[in-house]
């Protein structure tokens, strides 16, 4: 129960930070991206600013022995730089310039009800899901590779 | 066109990193929205709970802001229907292939200070940047 609050208060902050410094709103986050037009920087702001609270906080949290309300943090482990984040990267790029919306201030922009940032979550999601299946197929695919060439 | 907001900027950001950080602290997990939303979708994990938490704590920040006198988010989309299904395809599954979007790469990764998080965010940014100059200087189109 406790760890269900903590993410909901934690949603709320997250929501409540996009929402003043302006990352709801598309017009704004195609202000930064248009460096050769009347170019709004305040995106870099936003993520200086959150970068540095939650490089300190990170600090923190790795002095802790485990977090308040969980066995064990999860931190992520992988450091390669391969086709899947390239190709991911280049593909959510060119799907964040067009419309201006991340993941985060489209899940927010829900609540004003208009219809077509309803339809880009929608379709954020379809992507979501048809990502995790292609995902899932090709795990059982090398296990299967795997085992057919007599490793483990 | 919009014009630079440095103080709300801030105090936002702030706000972002302080969640970021909470999560870190209290639940011992990263805060990428996509990985948050993707996990969820992914609908076999034990996580929902509080990703179903997390989500719903995002839609609820602009109503109890606008309950509070707050104006609601306006984003403009002047895009077409088919693009703007088109950028949702491309945002929900880049992001997942990638493992991270704006929050998991951008503010988590490059506050772990990550070389494959750094690498995904100048990718995406350079790529979303090089989108808008086509679109609205070579093609001319609202975006």
């Amino acid at each position: 129960m406790k760890t269900i609050l903590a993410a909901l208060a934690c949603g709320l902050i997250f929501g409540a930070g996009l929402v003043i410094s302006g990352m709801t709103e598309t017009q704004k986050i195609h202000g930064f991206l248009d460096i050769f037009g009347a170019w709004d920087p305040s995106l870099l702001v936003v993520m200086a600013a959150a970068v540095v609270v939650t490089f300190f906080g990170y600090m923190l949290a790795r002095r802790q022995r485990a977090p308040l309300f969980a066995a064990r943090a999860l931190w992520p482990t992988r450091t390669e730089i391969d086709l899947p984040l390239v190709g991911g990267a280049v593909l959510f790029g060119v799907g964040w310039g067009l419309i201006g919306f991340c993941p985060g201030p489209a899940i927010v922009d829900l609540a004003t009800g208009a219809p077509a940032v309803i339809a880009f979550v929608a379709a954020m999601a379809i992507g979501m899901i048809a990502q995790n299946r292609i995902r899932g197929r090709q795990r059982s695919l090398n296990r299967e590779a795997a085992l057919e060439a007599g490793g483990d | 066109m919009t014009s630079f907001t440095p103080l709300s900027a801030a105090i936002g950001g702030g706000l972002i990193g302080l969640a970021v950080a909470l999560l870190m602290l209290l639940n011992g997990r990263i805060a990428g929205i996509s990985g948050i939303a993707g996990g969820l979708l992914s609908f076999r994990r034990r996580e929902w709970r509080w990703q179903i938490a997390f989500l719903i704590g995002l839609v609820a920040a602009p109503l109890l802001l606008h309950a509070a006198g707050y104006g609601l988010p306006h984003p403009a989309m002047p895009a077409s229907w088919a693009v703007i299904v088109i950028g949702g395809l491309l945002v929900g599954f880049g992001t997942g292939w990638s493992g991270g979007c704006t929050s998991g790469h951008g503010l988590c990764g490059m506050a772990r200070l990550s070389p494959r998080s750094i690498a995904a965010t100048l990718i995406f940014m350079v790529t979303a940047m090089i989108v808008v100059f086509l679109a609205r200087h070579v093609l001319g189109a609202a975006l």
